[in-house]
């Protein structure tokens, strides 16, 4: 896939809680077609510590309006200064990047998301209802404050919530949700996004069941366009990038200290 | 229009801006970006006798004004780039440059002449400063008797331009310059990244897998830009410049301290338009600045008194 760099103008920054917020971002070129997974390199001017570009999921496109959305979670200066631009002012962008989730088999599927790594699952669960499957949302987040957007998430299909203090749904983590622990759920993929340790609860989860699982990595990278070699990852083929070769992996394809 | 053209050895580049080894991949991660043809020449990545996994994971840390990275010579090693990478980027219309680099002088040179009989190649450089390997690499850059010894062997099996790279992390570097310049090198690129580290005080631990890395970026310009112009002063052969150059007047800056052509690296993981744009802003230097030839700039510093 080709891709592009671009100044997109901000149309709507939306605070959803202390740590998270949208940015709606818009340009007068047509998207090109961007795929669930897929992840935007973003310059953050005016931030003097911060120097290389931050790696974003998409968190949703409408193709009809031509806005591109990005979900990101205050964690430092960078983050901060994203979450500080109004509306009109420019951001530059590096996309669409990175492969993408594939179609499960099944009908139902499971996309498993803690904190910031939600974001994909939006998008992935939007084009899920598209291809006639049903995504099952099983989200995590430290506390009930801290939730992201579940009403939208909601719209594309049901919702299962785990919080750490039990604020909201259901307590502790989302690899001990009872959702997991039926035999009713009906799936042949799960696909999870989050920090590495629940990543690999659920790929342990997915392979006791037999469920193929996709994971979406992180690995901490400098260009996002196979450049720099920074986002390696160890897997049955070699090392890979996480930046062209994923960051969508099949789990099973993983070589991960578990 | 000013005249963009220099000279490095007998190669001519159509003008001195060019593309770091290590922060370019083979050309073609760029192609989306930018017309590769409108460039000086692009060094692509280090190339080693064999394939190499590199280090471990993490390999890369953020740091003020720059990055540290210990990415350690992934690639899949000359043979593999003659028969799957060359056919393939081989038709650029600029100069292809190959970094060359190794463990020992035997594998330096087995390197070397294989790069010999490939037509579109005209020239390499040789890595003798790379911080992220166990053995070899920056070894032979920071001992002299080494440095002129591997150059010596190089020059024996290699018929076209050689470029040494050299590392800052010496005390003297225009010695190792000038020793380079006596073993037969054509020409010399620094400074290679400086050897730095980075600790995790909340986990107490090093951020990076292998412990220290190699820092880039406009971080350590000031460094490049003192040891650019010491290595100017010290030989005949030109100068490339490398070291955090961000944009027209970064380079300028290297041109003026004495380098015929510069190299631009880290910039491209932030703007991977930055090459030609870089280009475009040295034209319009010249042109405000009415010069006719950019070669008029090189070393043209002024100093007072």
């Amino acid at each position: 896939m080709k891709k592009y760099i671009h100044d997109f103008q901000i149309i709507a920054n939306r605070r959803i809680n202390t740590e998270y917020f949208v940015l709606s971002l818009a340009n007068e070129k047509k998207l090109p077609e961007i795929k669930p997974g897929q992840f935007v390199q973003v310059r953050v001017d005016n931030a003097p510590n911060t120097f290389l570009r931050r790696p974003i999921s998409v968190y949703d496109v409408n193709y009809e309006k031509n806005i591109l959305y990005l979900l990101i979670q205050v964690v430092g200066e960078g983050t901060r200064t994203l979450s500080e631009l109004k509306n009109g002012e420019k951001l530059n962008l590096i996309y669409p990047l990175g492969n993408s989730f594939s179609l499960p088999d099944s009908e139902k599927a499971l996309l498993i998301g803690g904190g910031v790594g939600v974001a994909p699952l939006m998008f992935l669960g939007r084009w899920l209802t598209e291809q006639k499957k049903e995504p099952v949302f099983l989200l995590g987040f430290r506390n009930s404050e801290l939730q992201v957007d579940i009403d939208r998430f909601r719209k594309l299909g049901e919702v299962y919530i785990s919080t750490d203090d039990g604020g909201a749904g259901e307590k502790g983590l989302v690899t001990q949700h009872p959702v997991l622990h039926n035999d009713t759920l009906d799936i042949s993929m799960v696909y999870a996004c989050g920090p590495d340790v629940m990543m690999k609860a659920v790929a342990l989860w997915a392979e006791k069941k037999n469920i193929s699982c996709e994971a979406s990595l992180e690995n901490t990278m400098a260009c996002g366009f196979g450049a720099c070699l920074c986002c390696a990852q160890e897997t049955v083929q070699g090392i890979l990038l996480v930046c062209t070769d994923g960051p969508v992996f099949n789990t099973k394809e993983l070589i991960w200290q578990i | 229009m000013a005249d963009l053209r220099v000279c490095i050895g007998d190669l001519h580049f159509k003008n001195p801006v060019t593309a770091a080894s290590g922060c370019f991949g083979y050309g073609k991660e760029y192609e989306d970006f930018i017309d590769l043809g409108k460039l000086g020449a692009v060094f692509v990545k280090g190339t080693t006798g064999s394939n190499r996994k590199g280090n471990p994971y993490p390999r890369m840390v953020e740091t003020s004004s720059g990055m540290l990275n210990s990415v350690g010579f992934q690639n899949k090693g000359i043979d593999y780039f003659i028969s799957d990478i060359y056919p393939g980027i081989k038709q650029y219309n600029t100069h292809i440059i190959v970094n060359v680099s190794g463990s020992t002088i035997e594998e330096y040179v087995m390197v070397a002449e294989k790069l010999n009989d490939l037509e579109k190649i005209p020239a390499i450089e040789l890595n003798i400063s790379c911080p992220n390997v166990k053995e070899g690499g920056m070894v032979f850059g920071t001992h002299c008797p080494s440095a002129i010894k591997v150059t010596t062997a190089v020059r024996k099996a290699y018929h076209k331009t050689l470029i040494v790279k050299l590392s800052p992390n010496v005390t003297s570097i225009y010695e190792f310059a000038r020793a380079v310049e006596g073993a037969g090198a054509d020409a010399v690129s620094l400074i290679n990244t400086l050897l730095g580290m980075a600790i995790d005080a909340e986990k107490q631990k090093p951020v990076l897998a292998t412990v220290t890395g190699g820092l880039s970026g406009p971080a350590i310009k000031p460094v490049a830009l003192r040891m650019v112009w010491e290595v100017y002063n010290a030989v005949k052969i030109p100068v490339i410049g490398i070291g955090g150059i961000m944009n027209a007047t970064d380079a300028i800056e290297f041109m003026l301290a004495g380098a015929t052509a510069v190299q631009i690296g880290t910039a491209n993981f932030i703007n991977p338009r930055v090459t030609v744009e870089v280009i475009k802003g040295i034209e319009d230097y010249l042109v405000e600045k009415d010069i006719t030839d950019v070669k008029d700039i090189i070393g043209a510093l002024k100093i007072p008194g």
